[in-house]
């Protein structure tokens, strides 16, 4: 963690201060807010009154609340999303990177095939079937980010499955399970923490994708991506709605984009300049 | 070389077995039962029972799926539910169009792609390099509806210079021009970024040293020496871009209404068609997985180094 907050460049810093930014306006959006991002009003539509920042949208809806909150949505679908891959990821790279043979040949033949699939594709026909909603969205980043992870994680349990002390600890009788847990897991978490956020930026922007296509949670609910689609039809009266949540959502990809690489060539790196 | 090609093929063949096992339960899973939705809803249960038997649906499910793999594999994906016009039929109608777009997306990104990367490559570190980072950062992280809407805004509407929508039926390919400009950004993004880390390999190898030591010209070492060596990971590149295309198509063909298969898609999508979503995903999948068969092999044809190291490990 010193080693980090030692090496962090310029851009790095200010990646890291665009993400807590946006983390803190998430948390607080409560306080920043005056007006419900919920609340529809017909008389309003796409005024520019007096109490409303930026202006309302096509269902006199308060854009400026609508942004905030949104970055409450984006945060929390792409996160649990991350999590969840993770997690999966975790499983099947481990166990196939520290087992080897035939569980190895068939763990990586499942994750082929998962990385086959047209990712957004995949994700929208996952959420036909599942029907939509928060769940739904974070489950269908979940099956497409997780294949990725497993294969990068299962190549790192593959060079230490053969490091010298995790064969010691092979010798003095430790059990399977335990060189896993104490030994490999914590020699990958340097390796975790740099794909976890540089996937951030997938999930968000994948998150914004179906919200844009109308495939993501329920219309009402403030997302970027769904104010996108919405602002889009009033384009030529008010371009200035496509703007506010497209540039939005830029940031925070961009942010998370530059902090993962910062964190990679930091903590990793064997792997500088590579994706 | 027939080993690498056998050992290759073991592992694609599988792959593309538990593909359409993942297709066809995603079918079976799908909500709404198919003989009701072709029977309409007023049918009654003798009519549902006979249709389901004439589909198949009575039978056991390994028995469905290995029909379900004969009829695949024999080119039948199936009809759409709301046109009834074979899938594949309509695929192969709309292919010019994602084609086209697709052809000039990668022209773009190639041609941008490898030129930011060698500039930032040679000019390591220095402003220009910033430039073309910074250009690439942005280029990753820009969502494609977000790029295509203001394109759209500011070339189409505000400067006139392209049409809005549509595709003008006299063939011209202006209305190809600024979403196949959408499309490539991103990819074109991240050639640059790697065109440059392994230019950046390359040039600090021996052989460009020695090259440099012999008196060649700096244009002749950076192009017959230094690119021509640090093209080789591009070529996984453009076959791993292949799904980003699909995927970006969906998005560009809705904005800018060009009647391709991501358009198609969408449409399927809207109007909750089933038959034909999961066949353009199948097919998506099996293009996808042929292709980069393909760019393995060619890879390992032409450098029999990477060959041997792929035997000595596990095959991918």
């Amino acid at each position: 963690m010193k080693k980090l907050l030692r090496n962090l460049t310029f851009a790095g810093w200010l990646s890291f201060i665009g993400i807590l930014l946006v983390l803190l306006v998430a948390i607080f959006a409560p306080l920043l807010t005056a007006n419900d991002p919920m609340e529809t009003d017909p008389m309003r539509r796409l005024s520019k009154e007096e109490g409303f920042p930026l202006g309302c949208d096509q269902l006199g809806q308060c854009v400026y609340s609508r942004l905030i909150y949104g970055a409450r949505l984006s945060l929390i679908i792409g996160f649990s999303a991350r999590l969840s891959a993770l997690l999966i990821g975790l499983a099947v790279g481990l166990a196939a990177g520290y087992a080897g043979g035939w569980l190895d040949w068939f763990l990586m033949r499942v994750v082929d095939m998962f990385l086959a699939f047209p990712s957004l594709l995949l994700a929208i026909a996952v959420s036909m079937v599942m029907g939509s909603g928060i769940k739904t969205v974070i489950f269908a980043l979940a099956i497409v980010g997780w294949a990725e992870m497993a294969r990068i994680i299962r190549s790192a349990a593959l060079e230490l499955r053969s490091a010298e002390y995790v064969v010691a600890a092979r010798t003095l009788g430790a059990s399977h399970l335990r060189i896993v847990l104490t030994h490999i897991l914590p020699n990958c978490l340097p390796l975790i923490t740099v794909i976890f956020t540089m996937g951030m930026a997938t999930a968000v922007l994948s998150e914004a994708s179906l919200s844009f296509l109308g495939l993501g949670v329920d219309p009402s609910l403030p997302t970027w991506g769904g104010m996108v689609a919405s602002a889009k039809d009033y384009m030529l009266r008010r371009p200035e709605l496509v703007a506010y949540p497209g540039l939005c959502i830029a940031f925070l990809v961009i942010v998370f984009n530059i902090f993962g690489d910062e964190l990679r060539d930091i903590l990793d790196p064997s792997r500088k300049g590579n994706w | 070389m027939l080993e690498f090609t056998l050992r290759r093929l073991s592992a694609t063949i599988p792959v593309l077995l538990g593909i359409l096992l993942i297709a066809f339960v995603v079918l079976y899973m799908i909500p709404g039962d198919p003989a009701q939705t072709i029977a309409g809803p007023r049918a009654d249960a003798e009519t549902l029972a006979r249709i389901a038997r004439e589909m198949g649906l009575d039978q056991p499910l390994h028995l469905r799926f290995s029909s379900y793999l004969g009829r695949i594999f024999s080119g039948d994906l199936g009809h759409s539910a709301v046109s009834g016009k074979p899938v594949l039929e309509s695929v192969v109608e709309k292919l010019p169009y994602t084609l086209k777009l697709a052809a000039f997306a990668m022209t773009f990104s190639i041609i941008f792609g490898i030129l930011a990367g060698v500039i930032s490559a040679i000019t390591q570190g220095r402003w220009l390099d910033r430039v073309c980072t910074v250009f690439s950062v942005a280029g990753i992280s820009i969502p494609v509806f977000l790029s295509g809407l203001v394109f759209l805004y500011v070339f189409a509407v505000k400067l006139r210079w392209f049409p809005t929508s549509g595709f003008a039926a006299d063939n011209s390919l202006m209305p190809f021009i600024l979403p196949a400009f959408t499309l490539g950004i991103r990819s074109a993004a991240f050639l640059a970024r790697i065109v440059r880390s392994s230019m950046i390999e390359v040039l600090n190898q021996d052989f460009i040293r020695t090259a440099r030591a012999k008196g060649l010209s700096p244009a002749r070492i950076l192009f017959r020496h230094g690119l021509v060596n640090a093209l080789i990971p591009v070529i996984t590149v453009i076959g791993l871009d292949l799904s980003s295309y699909l995927n970006g198509s969906v998005i560009v063909e809705t904005i800018f209404d060009l009647p391709g298969i991501g358009r198609f898609a969408m449409d399927a999508i809207l109007q909750r068609d089933y038959p034909v979503i999961q066949g353009i995903v199948l097919l998506g999948a099996i293009v996808f997985i042929m292709v980069n068969l393909a760019v393995d092999l060619l890879y390992a044809w032409i450098n029999p180094k990477i060959r041997d190291e792929m035997l000595g490990k596990t095959a991918r």
